[in-house]
């Protein structure tokens, strides 16, 4: 009778939770939210043209939020870094001209081991760029 | 017996959605000292000079470089170094002898940097960041922090005027 509730219990298990987790190959182009919502988290635009300026202010500002700049490529426009508070959250920043007059700026970030979606620490970001930069963030139209 | 099973299922499976912590990407009310302590300013209009000077100090201090961008003045690197603190190699062999438990210690730890240079008028400004990894004997992460002591950072722009100058005489 024991051994019939350990099978029932083990099933259960493997019934609840195999749906739910696929292979986890499948993270590799695995995207939770839509494309569209998700970069409208994610992007502000800066009225400058300075992609070099805005690059060394992003740089700046996540120094003043406690990251470590991991890499950074003038050319591309992009700056990687990791911050460590026991957590580990990693964060890539790209620039690239909007226009003749505005520059897009995008985050993305992970918090340990997941992709974080949430509008809110985005917001947070955006808001400190915006003071270092002295420039209002707009929403992408 | 079915109810413990789904349980301990739930939370198995919700624990994936875990949030960050309010405030991770916000500015604090110590971001601005934090800042002060981290920087430092060269009165010279020369910041390839301060970024090499910055390579030569990392590499005295026997970090390795990781990466570079002179473009916007970029030096990341790190060293990987030994970990064990005696305090707690003492209490390894106190837990073992008393309990005979077998308690993780730290055993090896990842220092990483960033250096960063910005001209501000006729100065360069220069601001560090460190950081480290630390594994247990077990191989798992034990400890993931910034390293924020105001002395460290005191020593690391000591040494680097002192880089500076010797990079400006050629030594």
């Amino acid at each position: 009778m024991m051994l019939a509730w350990r099978m029932a219990a083990v099933l259960s298990i493997l019934v609840i939770g195999v749906p739910a987790c696929r292979s986890s190959r499948a993270q590799l182009l695995a995207a939770d939210q839509s494309q569209v919502r998700l970069r409208s988290i994610q992007t502000r635009v800066f009225d400058t043209t300075d992609k070099r300026t805005t690059l060394r202010t992003i740089m700046a500002t996540l120094q003043d939020l406690g990251f470590v700049i991991d890499d950074a490529d003038d050319v591309l426009g992009t700056v990687s870094a990791t911050k460590l508070d026991r957590y580990r959250m990693r964060m890539t920043v790209s620039v690239r001209p909007r226009g003749e007059t505005q520059m897009l700026v995008r985050a993305n970030a992970q918090y340990n081991l997941r992709a974080v979606e949430d509008p809110e620490p985005y917001q947070q970001f955006f808001d400190a760029l915006s003071k270092a930069m002295f420039l209002a963030a707009h929403d992408v139209d | 017996m079915l109810s413990v099973c789904v349980a301990l299922t739930i939370p198995s499976l919700g624990g994936c959605a875990a949030r960050i912590p309010k405030g991770a990407l916000a500015m604090r009310p110590q971001t601005l000292e934090f800042r002060q302590r981290s920087t430092r300013r060269f009165i010279t209009s020369d910041e390839s000079r301060i970024l090499a000077a910055s390579a030569g100090l990392l590499q005295d201090l026997g970090f390795t470089i990781d990466g570079s961008e002179s473009d916007v003045g970029l030096i990341v690197a790190s060293k990987d170094r030994p970990a064990v603190e005696g305090g707690q190699v003492a209490a390894k062999i106190a837990f073992a002898v008393l309990f005979r438990a077998n308690i993780p210690i730290d055993r090896n730890q990842k220092l990483r940097v960033s250096v960063v240079t910005r001209p501000v008028g006729n100065e360069v400004a220069v601001r560090v960041t460190f950081q480290r990894i630390v594994w247990n004997d077990r191989g798992q992460i034990s400890l993931l922090e910034q390293l924020d002591d105001p002395e460290m950072y005191q020593e690391f722009f000591d040494k680097l005027s002192k880089a500076v100058f010797l990079e400006a005489h050629k030594i």
